[in-house]
């Protein structure tokens, strides 16, 4: 039979909120992120870590949050796809490219698509094409080919620092 | 005001409506919906390929905290299912296929029991609970094995496993055979595949208050999952309503019955509660349909000058454990029917054997038979050229077919034709594109310094949006071929869009918009589009078969001109003249060689609805919905080239470029086309150089069971695709459009299986079967080398 299920409380910041949920030890970041607070543009694509549709930031850095325990991620600031779109305003320079040069379709591995492009540009300002797609190893899209992606990366690195 | 700027919208790389919300983390799919009470179910698979379940312990499971309900096959007995095919072709045997596994399991992965908790990890840990004895039978996995002698068995009614016999005739093989300088056979595998959608299957069921049910399904065809889900568990079907919100890849997986389809509705009307179903990963490998999964056995006839003469194939499909939707369709009409390609091949002859095994159900995957059709033309004549030492670019404009030829219906077929297409062309095209003579020039140069590279080419035709109608019966299908759109005009002149179809990533809301917009001549932003609710949109089929444009968008078109040709009665009468004397342009209603002021559409919209001054026998409203049926299908055609270099001693394959030049008739968003092209085109690259379903020939173990085994590939191991587009009209819709989200998936196998085989020629290896790996290329070599020394 299974153990009784022992709560921890977890407190992050996210997207500028900060936030105390009480979690089973054995939930993922991700599924804190999508059930417990409702923020459903993290996207679970596969359960061995290898898609990247649930890459959010942690502290700065992208990460799979489904390679992390909740209760991992206690104290820390996180940033998903909403936080990037800040109260449903402009799009940022990345979401901007892509929708300019057509790097979605289906749209499901879009958010972790975007949160590893600005993960990207920040390591790299002016990744080559073979940067690019290396950069990008992390993240499966089964619809666009990868060719409009690193097109619309590609528009951003030639167009100076990020900010 | 909405008068537009008269500018032509079809034609126009638009940027898409929809991705905004996509970008921004706001999509909705169906695992994003959280209802109040919802319950979830988890389904325990079977572990092994066949076995007959010897007993089921379910107490433990239903002791464990949260769970509502737990359930075994015995216990759902016939109560809803079986699953029935929805396209069966004549003289089919079909196996019957529960819901849930009773007595006995036939894959990795059948059902065998539920568990509805009221947490996700609740309903897995009491899974984790039931226990099951299983007697081990003998499984077999591969198609070629299943039709052997003694092969186990897997259905008392389909003896030999063998489903469905099909065959096609057309001149005569054996004469060509004769009068042949040469012939030779050669024995192709069409690797299985699985589709690999990003967003895995979901579903919820949800009582409603009044007593309907609401399904959310990430469904590539609501109207049909309607129809089957109502019948399948016995729901009037008019109380039940298919909501299909943002879809996450669907390449044909999503277009098929399910037990996970059945299992929620039924549960959720038994118990009242929202149930919800969603997929794992790992699950999905063993449960999704699969694609693909052949072995063709191929016989060309040929003159010395490169002049085939004949074709013979013999193609065993295989299917898995249970006859999914259209599996009877995929290895018969869909494979053998295109066998001949872009080619003119008079003399043909194929007989398709649809074989069942002990894997997982396989159904459609993006081209569907056309992927493996094509495979056999262009194997076949590559093969021709490799053996005659002749250039396959050479060989290959000696056999296509002419401008002239169209239509065309290839070897005398009476269920295949060609509309219209520009081989020669397009082919030129590609050349120039590709600069192929210099390229071949690299290749010879850069042999001599052991650089090996290669140049594959392969060309492709197929029919898209299978129609009309009437046609569907004899070929064995239990639907129609038509598509329903409503173009309802608001009293300020703004249209909603009803369509049938059903994008999951196509960019509908875009391409539909276009449409209606050149005909109502209003702006795109005062359009919208509806589609995957059945209780909004009227009747429809959906999206598969490369159907939305050519189908989907000519019912818009057709709707939208209907409107106007209201409007234009309604204006008549407004301004008092005669309705032949009524234009309609740039917006507005206007009476050439008069000084009558123009009256805008909007006005026109509003009169339709305060009814103040209609003409006689006009009704009020402006709002029409049309049903189109086609009269026939059109045919996209492409030349796609590939440029490679491999590495002998390590086996690896570096894609240099690759040229993909598709004719798809009028082009309707450019910049979404080629996304279609991208996308498909390496999804034929990962069916060449990466992707394939294992299963342990022994005990039928699934072995590619996550995405740690199943290779889809990276950013970084697919090239940039040259798309560039020929625009042939197709003569069998008003647009002009035909099908593009199969091309490249349909082209993009044997291109790079011909690149590869190219830059192995010097080794005399000529043929390979997909996926081209390393440790195939380099065993390939070492052989090679071996046998040489």
């Amino acid at each position: 039979m299974p153990v009784q299920a022992v709560p921890h409380e977890v407190t992050i910041e996210v997207n500028g909120s900060r936030r105390t949920v009480t979690v089973e030890a054995r939930r993922l970041l991700v599924h804190l992120i999508r059930e417990d607070l409702g923020l459903t543009g993290t996207h679970v694509g596969c359960d061995t870590s290898q898609c990247g549709a649930c890459t959010v930031e942690i502290d700065g850095q992208a990460v799979k949050s489904c390679t992390v325990l909740a209760v991992m991620a206690d104290g820390s600031s996180i940033t998903t796809i909403e936080g990037v779109t800040a109260g449903g305003g402009d799009l940022d320079r990345v979401q901007a490219a892509f929708q300019d040069h057509h790097a979605l379709q289906c749209g499901f591995c879009t958010p972790g698509m975007v949160m590893s492009v600005r993960n990207l540009l920040k390591e790299n300002a002016h990744p080559s094409e073979r940067e690019i797609r290396h950069g990008l190893a992390g993240n499966i899209c089964r619809c666009t080919g990868y060719h409009n992606i690193v097109r619309a990366v590609e528009s951003l690195a030639s167009k100076g620092n990020v900010a | 005001m909405t008068i537009s700027t008269g500018k032509r919208l079809i034609g126009q790389p638009l940027r898409r409506r929809e991705d905004r919300k996509l970008l921004a983390g706001r999509g909705r799919y169906v695992d994003d919906i959280k209802l109040p009470g919802m319950l979830h179910m988890a389904i325990l698979r079977s572990p092994h390929a066949h076995a007959t379940i010897s007993s089921i312990d379910l107490s433990h499971a239903k002791a464990a905290p949260g769970v509502r309900l737990v359930l075994s096959g015995e216990a759902l007995g016939d109560r809803i299912g079986p699953i029935v095919p929805n396209w069966i072709i004549p003289g089919s045997k079909v196996p019957v296929r529960p819901v849930i596994a009773i007595g006995r399991v036939r894959f990795v992965g059948e059902c065998v029991a539920l568990v509805v908790a009221e947490t996700l990890a609740q309903a897995y840990d009491a899974v984790g609970l039931i226990e099951v004895d299983y007697e081990v039978l003998p499984a077999v996995t591969d198609e070629a094995a299943a039709v052997q002698a003694g092969a186990p068995q897997l259905h008392e009614n389909v003896p030999g496993n063998v489903t469905t016999l099909y065959k096609v005739k057309g001149g005569d093989y054996a004469k060509a055979n004769d009068e042949a300088d040469q012939v030779i056979s050669l024995r192709v595998i069409n690797n299985r595949l699985i589709p690999t959608c990003m967003e895995t299957r979901a579903v919820i069921a949800a009582p409603e208050p009044d007593g309907t049910l609401t399904v959310y399904i990430g469904s590539q065809v609501p109207h049909m999952h309607r129809r089957w889900i109502a019948e399948t568990v016995g729901i009037p079907e008019h109380q039940l309503r298919v909501v299909a919100p943002d879809i996450g890849g669907g390449f044909g997986a999503k277009m098929h019955l399910y037990p996970e389809d059945l299992l929620c509705p039924y549960l959720a009307r038994e118990m009242n509660v929202p149930v919800k179903w969603w997929e794992t990963r790992s699950e999905s490998h063993q449960s999704t349909s699969h694609g693909r999964a052949h072995t063709e056995d191929i016989e060309v006839a040929f003159k010395n000058d490169g002049r085939i003469l004949g074709l013979k194939v013999s193609t065993l499909g295989n299917v898995g454990a249970y006859l999914s939707n259209m599996a009877t369709g995929g290895p018969t009409v869909n494979t053998v029917n295109f066998g001949t390609g872009t080619y003119k091949i008079d003399n043909y002859e194929a007989f398709s054997r649809v074989v069942v095994t002990n894997t997982v159900p396989v159904d459609a995957y993006r081209g569907y038979g056309r992927p493996e059709g094509a495979y056999i033309a262009e194997r076949a004549i590559d093969a021709v050229a490799r053996h005659l030492n002749l250039d396959q670019v050479d060989v290959r404009r000696k056999n296509l077919l002419h401008p002239s030829d169209f239509p065309y219906r290839p070897y005398g077929s009476t269920g295949v034709m060609y509309d219209s297409g520009d081989y020669q062309a397009l082919l030129d095209k590609a050349l120039a594109a590709f600069d192929y003579k210099g390229r071949r020039e690299e290749c010879e140069r850069l042999r001599g310094s052991g650089v090996y590279r290669g140049i594959g080419v392969a060309a492709y035709t197929h029919m898209c949006g299978m129609a009309p109608s009437r046609r569907l019966a004899p070929g064995g299908f239990n639907r129609g071929g038509w598509e329903s759109a409503r173009v309802s005009i608001d009293s300020s002149g703004r249209a909603t869009v009803y369509s049938g179809s059903m994008s999951q990533g196509q960019g509908h809301a875009t391409s539909l918009s276009q449409i209606a917009a050149d005909i109502l001549q209003i702006p795109i932003e005062d359009i919208e589009i509806v589609q995957g609710d059945t209780r909004q949109v009227q009747a429809g089929h959906g999206t598969f078969n490369s159907r939305s444009m050519a189908v989907g968008g000519s019912s818009v078109h057709v709707s939208a001109h209907q409107v106007i040709a209201k409007a234009k009665k309604i204006a008549a009468g407004m301004l008092e003249v005669d309705e032949n004397d009524v234009s309609y342009s740039a917006g507005a209603f206007t009476v050439p060689g008069t000084d009558i002021a123009p009256l805008t559409f909007a006005k026109v919209a509003r009169m339709a609805y305060v009814g103040h001054k209609l003409p006689d026998g006009v009704a009020p409203g402006l709002d029409e919905t049309v049903f189109y049926d086609p009269t026939g299908m059109g045919a996209p055609s492409g030349v796609h080239l590939a440029y490679v270099e491999v590495d002998p001693q390590i086996g690896t394959v570096d894609i240099l470029d690759y040229v993909a030049v598709d004719d798809v008739g009028t082009l309707i968003n450019p910049l979404l086309a080629a996304g279609q092209i991208h996308g498909g085109v390496v999804q034929g690259i990962a069916q060449a150089l990466y992707e394939e379903v294992n299963y342990d020939p022994e005990n039928g173990q699934l072995l590619t069971g996550s995405l740690l085994d199943y290779a889809v590939p990276r950013a970084e191991h697919v090239p940039n695709i040259r798309s560039l587009f020929q625009e042939t009209p197709s003569p069998t819709n008003p647009i002009g459009v035909k099908g593009i989200g199969e091309s490249g998936s349909i082209a993009a196998p044997p291109c790079m299986v011909h690149a590869v085989l190219d830059a192995l020629s010097p080794f005399g290896i000529k043929h390979l079967d997909m996926p081209l790996t390393p440790p195939r290329i380099w065993a390939a070599v070492r052989n090679a080398r071996a046998g040489a020394a």
